[in-house]
């Protein structure tokens, strides 16, 4: 690549912001995305061996309610209604919404906390109909 | 040091006619087309495996094979895949600079996504068709 000295915009680096809640949701949004890309491979395994047959089946399921297997499915049920509450929160400010700065906190905040409520209130009704 | 530069474009870039691919409008909204129909799917999706769980293998066939189940899988997947795709290939473009490596991570995970959306939705209509 040729060099040539041309001026461009810099943006500011990470390192010399403040902490704010909407730079956690931001890089939580990616992060939980790249996550979830990873758990779409783990649901295209499971309907896989759903087809394949009895043997492939009882293998998935297996690894699916072993102990690491339910610490990655509460994650990945944490980072489905983060992404699922943020993605929504950014929609909306796509349609022009919620662009003053307390807007952006409070909507920040609520991502955050409807997220964490979600997820319990699913593993609440995973516990009450009983995994097998 | 260029002088009388007036935009963001690069006089060499304005010279060998790069720029704008004339792609990004469409990445964008079809981001947030499949963003929107994924708010419902998904939903849909931890719905119906969280109904399933405690099920064996022939009662999970059946539930799949159920019409509207496999219909809603298949679009589920194959919208998933999409929208992880658009989600990555930005993820890459941010912070892959070295262009061999962008390059053969976007198209790898491109060509990944289409493999398993297929795989994905061939594994619904066999369990579908089983009777």
């Amino acid at each position: 690549m040729a060099q040539t000295q041309t001026v461009r915009p810099i943006s500011p680096h990470l390192g010399i912001y403040r902490w704010q809640v909407q730079m956690v949701t931001s890089i939580l949004h990616r992060a939980t995305g790249i996550a979830l890309s990873v758990g779409l491979l783990v649901v295209t395994w499971g309907l896989l061996a759903l087809a394949s047959g009895d043997e492939a089946w009882g293998l998935f399921t297996a690894c699916a309610s072993s102990v690491i297997g339910i610490i990655l499915l509460v994650g990945w049920s944490w980072a489905f209604f983060y992404h699922l509450c943020n993605g929504i929160r950014h929609l909306l400010q796509d349609a022009g919404m919620g662009f003053r700065i307390e807007q952006f906190v409070r909507s920040s905040w609520m991502s955050i906390i409807l997220s964490l409520v979600l997820t319990v209130l699913a593993w609440i009704w995973v516990w009450q109909g009983g995994v097998a | 040091m260029s002088t009388q530069q007036t935009g963001l474009r690069d006089p060499l870039a304005r010279a060998r006619g790069l720029g704008s691919a004339k792609a990004g409008v469409g990445h964008w909204w079809v981001q947030r087309i499949t963003a929107t129909a994924l708010i419902a799917l998904g939903l849909w999706f931890v719905c119906t495996v969280i109904a399933l769980l405690g099920s064996d293998f022939e009662q999970a066939r059946a539930a799949l094979a159920e019409p509207w189940n496999a219909v809603l899988m298949i679009v589920f997947v194959c919208t998933a895949f999409w929208h992880a795709q658009l989600g990555l290939q930005v993820v890459i473009e941010d912070y892959v600079h070295t262009r061999w490596k962008e390059v053969v991570l976007t198209v790898g995970i491109r060509f990944l996504a289409i493999l398993l959306s297929l795989a994905g939705s061939l594994a619904v209509l066999r369990v579908a068709f089983a009777g």
